[in-house]
């Protein structure tokens, strides 16, 4: 431990300086003055950025936790191991900060509970509260390990390793529920929401393009963490992720198409208008060039192809959200909508915290595999079955 | 039995008693210019339409998306009729105006912790016995209240027995599988700018359909997940001890990973 050494000044550190003193300040106006003398938000469009990026967007974006730990802890899929660690801390951090984005945006927030004690079954939102702290308590079981071994603490580590399968089934149905309640939520507004992205199949929707985006993210966080940190990116290990990646946007492509047809709602892409061109620029750059890049070998293979490839996933599925939420919503509501400043700057926030975080977990804790670990794991995994009585050593 | 409002759009003038008393009776300040539309403190309008007056209001649906969606349970269908709303409940989500069909609730924006605001058909007058505040004060009968099948009864009367002066239609008799309040307008009420509204069946179906798919969604995917597991990890043990056999036929003791 280097104490006492002050941190050096780097433009990115900066630039994290100025966005979190700007989101504070805007967090602190919010709970003074109110939401609406902070957003933009008004009776005729009542759900804005927050809710729409913050919320929707941010919960998919940290859908690679419950896949990954799908993918290693029940597939068995071992070769996935040295990056569970770093797709469960995304999604531990992306919960907590939908967690702060939730009680930002309602009027309300010390009654953040409420739906605890007060129930209303019918409600796909009070179902989304629920499996959400269900879920965020889920990932803090899982990411208890790391800390613990952080802290030497290995026999209490080795338990919740024996617990882990039964905690990833939970993680991964409360998963499942929640991604596509998400989409279930717009299920009520068919008159509001924009035919290109209203659909009886939007829970459908929001489950597949979840996975699709946290395996994204997965490759994503892989790639940036392996250039800020100098470690080495992962590339036989990402390569295959990116191979599940181009079979869920193809899925993803399929059913998309195939529910335009089914709807008979393919006459609105030849409509002049902005949704038409929000949708091509989601479906094109966000679903189908990735896919066709990912789908040629040397792309996959390439770290910087890689890198580029996954991130259009990813906007493409920021903008999917969006397009949900906000964009698709504009035309049929009485105002219009633009976010304020203060709106923008406390989503920039929940952003650059998001990654301090991650940066400063991954410097402090055990996340990202080293030499030692990974072979120290191996032994351990062979330890445990061979002997289960004996606790595992692993440094 | 479950009350209602009929609205009989050829019988208003315009007087605005309604507005007034409904702001009275919920003792919020009466501006001295008009509100045109809804909002935190107005439950009610009269809008002028060409040479006609429409109010607006709640529409109480029999199954209201409102309180189908609110994930507390603040908004309720009373079996007295009116959707009433609990204050104290209340997290401020906002889902019901987003999720309501007619875009009826209200936010207290200007707060720092808002509510929503919306017409409740003066639910304690209701459960007392009494009329509305608004039917009350109407001096044309314009807006009554009263049971919502003697009200449909009375609105089909009114359309039969004037053609010329009504359009075919009892907005609120299906629109979203049915309102407890109704208007009976002097032509198509899509001319008056209310809101056109196709769908005949409750709105909270959409949703519920799958809401209530959750409990086997659970139970299968759990059954799944685990089998998966057992089967996988069946394989991995029958792996591993493979390994073990050979590993002994190598007194090295190294075992491969790939």
């Amino acid at each position: 431990m280097n104490s006492l050494r002050l941190p050096k000044i780097t433009f990115w550190r900066v630039v994290l300086v100025i966005v979190l003193a700007a989101g504070g300040y805007s967090v602190v106006y919010r709970l003074i003055y109110g939401l609406g003398a902070a957003t933009h938000l008004s009776d005729g469009f009542p759900w804005g950025l927050w809710i729409g990026f913050d919320v929707l967007t941010g919960v998919g974006l940290a859908a690679g936790g419950f896949t990954l730990a799908a993918v290693v802890h029940i597939f068995h899929m071992k070769k996935y191991m040295p990056i569970v660690r770093s797709s469960i801390l995304t999604a531990f951090l992306g919960y907590l900060i939908v967690g702060v984005a939730i009680t930002l945006d309602i009027g309300q927030p010390w009654r953040i509970w409420h739906p605890i004690i007060m129930h209303n079954p019918h409600s796909v939102m009070f179902e989304v509260a629920w499996c959400v702290m269900l879920y965020t308590t889920v990932l803090a079981l899982e990411f208890a390990p790391i800390v613990l071994e952080r802290f030497g603490w290995n026999r209490l580590a080795h338990a919740f390793h024996v617990a882990m399968v039964p905690i990833v089934i939970l993680g991964v149905i409360l998963s499942t529920l929640h991604q596509s309640s998400l989409g279930t939520l717009y299920l009520i507004v068919p008159e509001k929401l924009y035919p290109l992205w209203y659909s009886p199949l939007l829970p459908v929707f929001f489950f597949v393009s979840a996975i699709g985006v946290g395996l994204a993210m997965v490759i994503f966080e892989s790639g940036l963490s392996s250039r800020a940190f100098g470690h080495h990116f992962e590339m036989p290990i990402l390569a295959g992720i990116a191979r599940a990646l181009v079979v869920v946007l193809a899925v993803f492509a399929v059913l998309r198409v195939d529910d335009l047809f089914r709807r008979d709602v393919i006459r609105y892409l030849f409509v002049p208008r902005q949704e038409t061109y929000l949708f091509f620029l989601e479906f094109l750059v966000g679903i189908l060039l990735p896919m066709g890049l990912l789908a040629v070998r040397r792309i996959r293979e390439n770290p910087r192809l890689l890198l580029f490839s996954a991130t259009l996933v990813v906007l493409g599925f920021v903008l999917n959200r969006l397009n949900v939420s906000i964009t698709g919503m504009v035309a049929s509501s009485r105002a219009a909508y633009v976010p304020s400043w203060m709106e923008i700057a406390v989503t920039l926030a929940m952003v650059g915290g998001g990654f301090a975080l991650f940066a400063l977990a991954v410097r402090y804790l055990p996340i990202i595999p080293t030499e030692a670990r990974i072979r120290s794991s191996h032994v351990l995994q062979s330890q445990k079955h061979a002997t289960p009585a004996v606790p595992a050593t692993a440094g | 039995m479950s009350k209602a409002l009929l609205i009989d759009v050829t019988k208003c003038i315009g007087c605005g008693l309604c507005y007034e008393a409904c702001k009275e009776s919920h003792g919020f300040p009466i501006p001295d210019e008009q509100d045109t539309d809804l909002n935190a403190t107005t439950y009610t309008v009269v809008q002028e339409r060409g040479e006609y007056f429409v109010r607006k209001l709640c529409m109480h649906c029999e199954n209201p998306s409102c309180a189908s969606v609110c994930p507390v349970a603040a908004l309720r269908k009373t079996p007295e009729g009116p959707v009433s709303y609990d204050p104290t409940r209340c997290i401020g989500c906002r889902y019901c105006m987003v999720a309501c069909p007619f875009e009826v609730p209200r936010y207290e924006w200007t707060k720092a912790a808002p509510l929503v605001r919306k017409c409740d058909m003066c639910y304690e007058r209701v459960r007392a016995g009494e009329a509305t505040a608004c039917a009350e004060a109407c001096p044309e009968e314009a807006t009554v209240f009263g049971e919502r099948d003697e009200l449909l009864a009375l609105a089909r009367r009114r359309i039969r027995n004037n053609p010329d002066d009504y359009a075919d239609h009892i907005y609120g008799e299906h629109e979203v599988g049915g309102t407890s309040t109704l208007f009976i307008t002097p032509v198509d009420y899509e001319k008056l700018g209310m809101k056109k509204i196709a769908i005949t069946e409750p709105m909270p179906r959409l949703t519920w359909e799958v809401l209530s798919k959750i409990p086997s969604i659970v139970t299968v995917l759990g059954t799944l997940l685990t089998g998966i597991w057992w089967i996988t990890n069946r394989r991995e043990e029958v792996r591993r001890k493979e390994q073990g056999e050979r590993s002994h036929d190598h007194p090295s003791g190294e075992v491969s990973h790939e």
